[in-house]
C-alpha cells in the first residue's frame, strides 16, 4: 500500500510530552487553561488546540510492581476513514485525502457537516469542534512539512525513537520486527492498525490498559467497521479501488 | 561524567539511582534505549516509580536518604561472592595499600573524630610507606591492614537482613539488583551508573559517590567504555560554571582558593602541589604551579611580575576555617553580615533549601541586583506572600539579560563536552549578555578605582588585564582563546618554537615562570592554532562513539578518562568488542621497542606497565594519573566525612535508631543556628519522609519554564504525589488541594494519589514517603503554587555543603 504511516512504540515512550509541545510549536497551536487533575496527563484530552495528547494509565503489573503506559494519542489516517464516509454527502470535499502520503485532511467545507456528527463517526474519538464556530481539527500528518522532505514534528522531537514515520509499507515492516524484539520481554505485546489505519501502535500489554480507543475493531452504533462497508455494498478491494479513483480526482 | 552520554550506548548494565534520567536528561534516554537495544539491562531504584522505572528491566524502592545502606549491602556482595575484578583491583586501586595503625573506625565513628567541632582529623587516616617514601602494599590483598580487608570488614555489617531493615527494600530485590549489576566485573563487561541529585543533595551526598565509585574500581568499570561514574548535571552549562569554578572553594581548573594562612605564592604551591617519591606516579597534579601562575598572568598580565608574586596577594584569600557556600551565604545575609547582592541567573528565593530564610534574609540587604530573563521570586522578593514592601528598604535593580540563543559561547554538558553555539537572534529591547553586562559593570568599578587616589588596595581592580572585549561588546571568542591560554614571550618548548602571542597547544606547555597564560588548564588545547576546536562538528563513521572531531572535551580531547584502566598491564584492552585505547608498539624479543597507542587519547602516552614477555617496564606510569599514588582510591583518606562510606540517617529522619551504628545523622552534617534553622527528626508532628525532585517539562525553579504558555499547560500546578495507603489515611484524594509541611515553611499543592509510591516498612514500622517538583514559585502563575524549598532544610554535605533537599519530613493534610 503506498503513502505513509507512524509507527509509535509505546515501549519506547518515557511521557517526555516532547512530541505533544512540538506539535503545538509547528502549529502554532494556542495553549490552553489545564489544571492538575490528580495526572501527569495535561490537556486532559485533545480539543481544537490540542492535535496530540500524552494519555497515562498507571497498573499493578503481574510480579507486584507497578507498570505505567503512556500511549501518545493522535488521528489514525484511516485508510478507508469513517469520518470521511459520514460526510461525503452532506460535506463532500469537506474531508480530503491527500494523494501522496494518504492523510487525512480537514478543509473548510466541512462545516456544512454538524461537528457532532462527524466526531461520532470517528471510531478513536479524535476530531475536536472549535467552541462557537463548529469547526473541526485534528492532526495533519504535518503534511507541509512530509512534502519538504521533513519528519512530522512530534516524531523529529522525540528522543528514545518511539515515534517513527516514513513508507507504509517499510513502518509495517519495522512494526513487525519491533514486535517480535518487544515479545520476549512482554509476552503479551499486541500490534494495533496494521491492516487499515496509518498509524501503528506496539503496546507491551492489552490496548484497553493504555485507553479505551487505543485498540478499536467496532465503529460506535455497535457496527463492526468491515460489516459497514458490506452494507453499503462494497468489497475492500472494490473501495480500495474506489479509493485510488479518488486520489487522482483530487491530485 | 569521566565517560560521555553516547558511551551509554555500550554499557552492559545500566543502573539509574538517584535519577529520573527518562524525565529529565531525556536526550540520555536516546543512549540508554540503544543499549538496550544491544541487549544491556536497566535498573531503576527510587524510592517513586518513575517514567524511567517504566523502562527498566528491574525496579525496586528504597526510602530517601538509605542509598549508603544499599549500595554498601552490593559492596558486602561483590566481596563475599567473589564478584570483583581481580587484577585491576589489585593492580589499579588502592586496594593493596597497607593503612596506618592510627586509622580505626568504630560504632559510626572514624578515628580522628573532634566531637566538640564535629570534625575529623584526616592525618589519622594515612597510608604506611616504606623507605623510600612510597606507599606499602600488598598486591595478594592478604594483609589484615591493606584496604582490601579493611573495607570487607567495614562492610560486613550490611548484610541483606540489615539493609532492608532500614531501607525497606524488599531482600530479594536488593539480592536481584545485586546479581544483575556485579554481572559487570567480568572481564569485557562493564556497568554504568547514571546519577543525579538524588544522590547529591544529601548530608552523606559525596559518601553516596564515594559508594558508587568504590561499586566501580571494585568492578573494574572505571576507564572503560560503558562504564564510568556519570554524574548527569543539574544544568546545561553547570559543568562549565563547575570547570571553571564560579564556587568559593576552587579556582578555575579546580585549583584551590588560598587561604589566609598561605601568604606567599610559593607557600600557596607548596601547600597544594603533592608530591610523590613513586617514580611509577604520573602526579599530574604535580604540575600545579604551571597552572596557578599561568592563570594569574591572564587575569592581571604584565602587571603579573615574579617579583609581585604574579598578583597572588590581589586575590581574596579565605580565612581559615570559614566555608562561604551558599547555605553559608544565605546565612551570613539573614545575619547582615553584608549588604549587597548579585542574583545572577539565579533564583534563591525558589531554589535555595530553607527558601523562608533566603526570602527573609533578602530583606536585609540594602541592594540587588537581579540579573535575569523574566520576572522571579527573588528580584521581586519584597512583594512576595508575608511581604510588607513598606517596611523593606532594599533598593533592586532588574537587568534584563539575552537567553543563551541570543548570544554566542560555549556550553559544556555532563560529558566534559565543549560545544559552540552561535547566535540565532538579538536579544530584546535593553538585554544584554551576561559578558557584556559583567564588563560594563567592571569596566565602571574599574573606572571608578582608578580616578579616586584614596582608593583603599586598588590593585585587585586597577591592575585586572579584562580585555575581553572588541569594539566595545564582550567577545566571547577572545574570552575562550584567554581560556586556552597564550605564550607571553617567544620560547622554546618540548623542542618546538613558539612566538608571543602564540596560543598554547596543550597543558603540557603551560611554564610556572610567567612566560604562559591560560585562565583555565583544563581547557588548555580547546581554542588554539587549528582553531575553536569546540565548534567542530565531524561524527565518527565507526567506532564506540567517541566522536573525536565532534567538537572539544577536557582534558586534551580525552573522551574517556582513566582509560588507562581499560587495558591490561601490557596495553592489551580488556574489552575487545569495545576498546578505548590499545597498545600497538612494535615488538623484538618479547619487549615493546616503539610507542603507538590507538584510540582515544590516552590518559597518558607512556609505554605499558608490562611488556608482552611479562617483565616489567620503568618508563611507565600507573593509570589513575590525578591520584599522588597513580593509583585510583578505594580508601579515600580526603573526605571530610571518613574514607569508607557508612549509613547515617538524614538530619530529618523518620527514625529514632539505625542499625548500623548508635550515630544517628552524620557526626560531620552540618546545620545552622538562627532562629530560622528549625530541624525536626523523629517527631510525631513531621511523620512523612519527603523528596523534591524534577520534571520534564519545566527546568529548575520554572524561571524560563513557568512563562512559556506550552509546557505550562503540560505540567500547570505544584503536586505532591502520595501512596494510595496514606491518602486513604488522611482521606485525601487524588486531585484534591493538599498543604504539605515541614518544620520550617509550607505549600499548598494538587494531591497525586498513586500506586508509584508504596509504604516502606522500616525497622518493622510503616514509613510513608512524599514527593513533590520545586518548579514553582508565587510569581506566575498565581494558580501554580510556590516553591518546594519553603519545606527543605539548611542541613549540608560537610564536604560540599550541599543542602539536604532530597529527604526531611513533612506532615500533610487537606487544605
Amino acid at each position: 500500500m503506498s503513502g505513509k504511516a507512524f509507527f509509535i512504540d509505546t515501549t519506547l515512550c518515557t511521557a517526555c510530552r516532547g512530541c505533544q509541545i512540538a506539535c503545538k510549536q509547528w502549529n502554532q497551536l494556542p495553549a490552553t487553561k489545564t489544571h492538575n487533575w490528580g495526572s501527569m496527563q495535561n490537556p486532559k484530552d485533545l480539543s481544537f488546540d490540542t492535535y496530540k495528547v500524552v494519555r497515562f494509565q498507571e497498573h499493578m503489573g503481574s510480579n507486584n510492581k507497578p507498570v505505567w503506559y503512556f500511549f501518545p494519542d493522535q488521528c489514525r489516517h484511516c485508510v478507508e476513514p469513517p469520518c470521511l464516509e459520514a460526510s461525503e454527502d452532506d460535506a463532500p470535499g469537506g474531508i480530503i485525502i491527500d494523494s501522496q502520503t494518504g492523510a487525512v485532511l480537514y478543509t473548510d467545507k466541512l462545516k456544512k457537516m454538524k461537528a457532532e456528527d462527524v466526531i461520532e463517526s470517528c471510531p478513536f474519538n479524535i476530531p475536536r469542534a472549535q467552541k462557537g464556530t463548529g469547526y473541526l481539527s485534528k492532526c495533519t500528518m504535518c503534511v507541509d512539512r512530509v512534502h519538504n522532505g521533513l519528519l512530522p514534528a512530534c516524531v523529529k522531537t522525540c528522543p528514545t525513537g518511539a515515534m517513527n514515520f516514513g513508507d507504509r509499507d517499510k513502518m509495517v515492516a519495522l512494526a513487525k520486527d519491533s514486535l517480535a524484539t518487544a515479545k520476549s520481554r512482554f509476552p503479551k505485546a499486541t500490534l494495533t492498525g496494521l491492516e487499515d489505519l496509518r498509524v501503528f501502535y506496539l503496546l507491551a500489554d492489552e490496548p484497553k490498559k493504555y485507553y479505551t480507543y487505543a485498540k478499536v475493531d467496532v465503529l460506535p452504533g455497535g457496527m463492526d467497521r468491515k460489516m459497514a462497508m458490506r452494507k453499503i455494498g462494497r468489497s475492500l478491494k472494490d473501495l480500495s479501488r474506489e479509493w485510488q479513483i479518488i486520489n487522482k480526482l483530487a491530485s | 561524567m569521566t565517560n560521555h552520554w553516547i558511551d551509554i550506548r555500550n554499557s552492559d548494565c545500566i543502573l539509574i539511582m538517584g535519577s529520573n534520567a527518562a524525565s529529565n536528561h531525556p536526550i540520555s534516554f536516546k543512549w540508554v534505549t540503544e543499549a538496550m537495544k544491544r541487549g544491556g539491562k536497566l535498573i531503576s531504584v527510587d524510592p517513586r516509580f518513575t517514567q524511567t522505572s517504566s523502562k527498566a528491566d528491574f525496579y525496586t524502592a528504597l526510602r530517601s536518604g538509605t542509598d549508603i545502606a544499599f549500595l554498601g549491602g552490593m559492596i558486602k556482595y561483590i566481596l563475599d561472592n567473589n564478584k570483583y575484578f581481580k587484577e585491576y583491583v589489585a593492580e589499579y586501586t588502592n586496594a593493596a595499600f597497607i593503612i596506618a595503625d592510627s586509622y580505626d573506625f568504630n560504632d559510626g565513628l572514624f578515628s580522628g573524630y573532634d566531637a566538640e567541632n564535629r570534625k575529623y582529623d584526616k592525618s589519622k587516616w594515612g597510608f604506611v610507606k616504606d623507605e623510600k617514601g612510597i606507599p606499602k602494599k600488598d598486591r595478594t590483598l592478604q594483609d589484615p591492614r591493606c584496604v582490601f580487608q579493611l573495607i570487607k570488614k567495614h562492610y560486613s555489617r550490611y548484610n541483606l537482613d540489615t539493609v532492608s531493615a532500614i531501607t525497606g527494600t524488599p531482600k530479594e530485590d536488593l539480592a536481584k539488583v545485586y546479581e544483575m549489576y556485579s554481572t559487570t566485573g567480568q572481564q569485557g563487561k562493564a556497568g554504568t551508573i547514571m546519577y543525579a541529585m538524588g544522590w547529591t543533595q544529601h548530608t552523606v551526598g559525596v559518601q553516596n559517590i564515594r559508594s558508587m565509585a568504590i561499586i566501580q574500581l571494585l568492578l573494574g568499570n572505571m576507564g572503560v567504555a560503558g562504564g564510568g561514574v556519570n554524574a548527569l548535571r543539574g544544568e546545561s552549562n553547570v559543568q562549565g560554571s563547575t570547570d571553571h569554578c564560579i564556587l568559593f572553594h576552587i579556582w578555575p581548573g579546580y585549583l584551590k582558593t588560598p587561604k589566609a594562612s598561605l601568604p606567599t605564592l610559593a607557600a600557596y604551591n607548596k601547600k597544594y602541589t603533592p608530591k610523590t617519591n613513586d617514580p611509577l606516579s604520573a602526579n599530574w597534579w604535580g604540575n600545579y604551579p604551571k597552572y596557578s601562575v599561568s592563570l594569574l598572568k591572564s587575569f592581571f598580565g604584565d602587571k603579573a611580575t615574579k617579583a609581585n608574586d604574579f598578583g597572588y596577594n590581589w586575590l581574596p584569600k579565605l580565612d581559615d576555617g570559614v566555608t562561604y557556600s551558599w547555605l553559608d551565604l544565605f546565612d551570613a545575609m539573614y545575619k547582615e553580615e553584608f549588604k549587597g547582592l548579585f542574583a545572577w541567573g539565579m533564583n534563591p528565593a525558589a531554589s535555595g533549601a530553607n527558601a523562608n530564610k533566603n526570602r527573609e534574609a533578602m530583606t536585609k540587604l540594602d541592594w540587588m541586583v537581579n540579573v535575569n530573563i523574566f520576572d522571579n521570586e527573588t528580584g521581586s522578593f519584597w512583594k512576595g506572600p508575608g511581604m510588607d514592601p513598606k517596611k523593606i528598604k532594599t533598593e533592586v535593580f532588574m537587568l534584563p539579560c539575552a537567553v543563551s540563543v541570543e548570544k554566542e559561547g560555549s556550553i559544556t554538558n555532563s560529558g566534559r563536552w565543549m560545544q559552540w553555539r552561535y547566535k540565532a537572534a538579538n536579544p530584546p529591547a535593553e538585554a544584554l549578555p551576561d559578558g557584556q553586562i559583567l564588563m560594563k559593570l567592571g569596566k565602571a568599578v574599574q573606572y571608578l578605582y582608578k580616578k579616586d587616589k584614596n582608593a583603599v588596595f586598588p590593585e585587585p581592580i586597577v591592575n585586572l588585564k579584562w580585555d575581553y572585549s572588541t569594539h566595545g561588546e564582550f567577545d566571547a571568542h577572545k574570552m575562550a582563546k584567554e581560556i586556552n591560554g597564550y605564550f607571553l614571550k617567544d620560547i622554546t618548548v618540548k623542542g618546538k618554537k613558539f612566538k608571543k602571542g602564540d596560543l598554547v597547544p596543550s597543558f603540557a606547555y603551560l611554564q610556572a615562570d610567567g612566560s604562559t597564560s591560560s585562565a583555565n588548564w583544563l581547557y588548555c588545547n580547546s581554542y588554539t592554532s587549528k582553531g575553536n576546536m569546540s565548534a567542530r562538528r565531524k561524527r565518527e563513521k565507526s567506532g564506540i562513539g567517541l566522536n573525536p572531531e565532534w567538537a572539544w572535551c577536557w582534558p586534551v580531547n580525552r573522551r574517556i578518562i582513566y582509560n588507562r584502566a581499560s587495558v591490561d598491564k601490557t596495553g592489551k584492552p580488556w574489552d575487545k568488542e569495545h576498546p578505548v585505547i590499545e597498545f600497538k608498539g612494535k615488538v623484538e624479543n618479547g619487549k615493546y621497542v616503539s610507542k603507538k597507542w590507538v584510540g582515544d587519547v590516552p590518559d597518558g602516552g607512556w609505554y605499558p606497565m608490562q611488556n608482552p614477555d611479562g617483565s616489567d617496564r620503568k618508563d611507565t606510569k600507573y593509570p589513575f594519573i590525578m591520584k599522588p599514588e597513580g593509583h585510583a582510591h578505594v580508601f579515600g583518606p580526603g573526605r571530610a566525612d571518613g574514607p569508607f562510606s557508612e549509613h547515617y540517617e538524614p538530619v530529618e529522619s523518620p527514625v529514632s535508631k539505625q542499625p548500623f551504628s548508635s550515630q544517628l545523622a552524620s557526626p560531620v552534617a552540618v546545620t545552622y543556628g538562627t532562629n530560622m534553622d528549625i530541624y525536626k527528626s523523629d517527631d510525631p508532628k513531621y511523620p512523612y519522609v519527603c523528596s523534591t525532585y524534577r520534571v520534564c517539562e519545566h527546568w529548575q525553579t520554572g524561571i524560563m519554564t513557568r512563562w512559556q504558555p506550552w509546557l505550562l499547560e503540560a505540567q500547570p500546578q505544584l503536586f505532591v504525589e502520595l501512596s494510595k495507603e496514606l491518602g486513604a489515611k488522611l482521606g485525601i484524594k487524588n486531585g484534591e488541594k493538599v498543604i504539605v509541611e515541614s518544620a520550617r515553611g509550607k505549600v499548598e499543592a494538587v494531591a497525586m494519589v498513586t500506586i508509584r509510591f508504596r509504604p516502606f516498612t522500616i525497622q518493622g514500622k510503616t514509613v510513608h514517603q512524599v514527593g513533590l517538583p520545586w518548579h514553582f514559585g508565587w510569581v506566575h502563575p498565581k494558580d501554580g503554587g510556590d516553591s518546594a524549598n519553603l519545606l527543605t532544610p539548611s542541613a549540608g554535605d560537610p564536604n560540599t555543603r550541599i543542602p539536604e533537599t532530597k529527604a526531611f519530613m513533612v506532615n500533610m493534610r487537606k487544605a
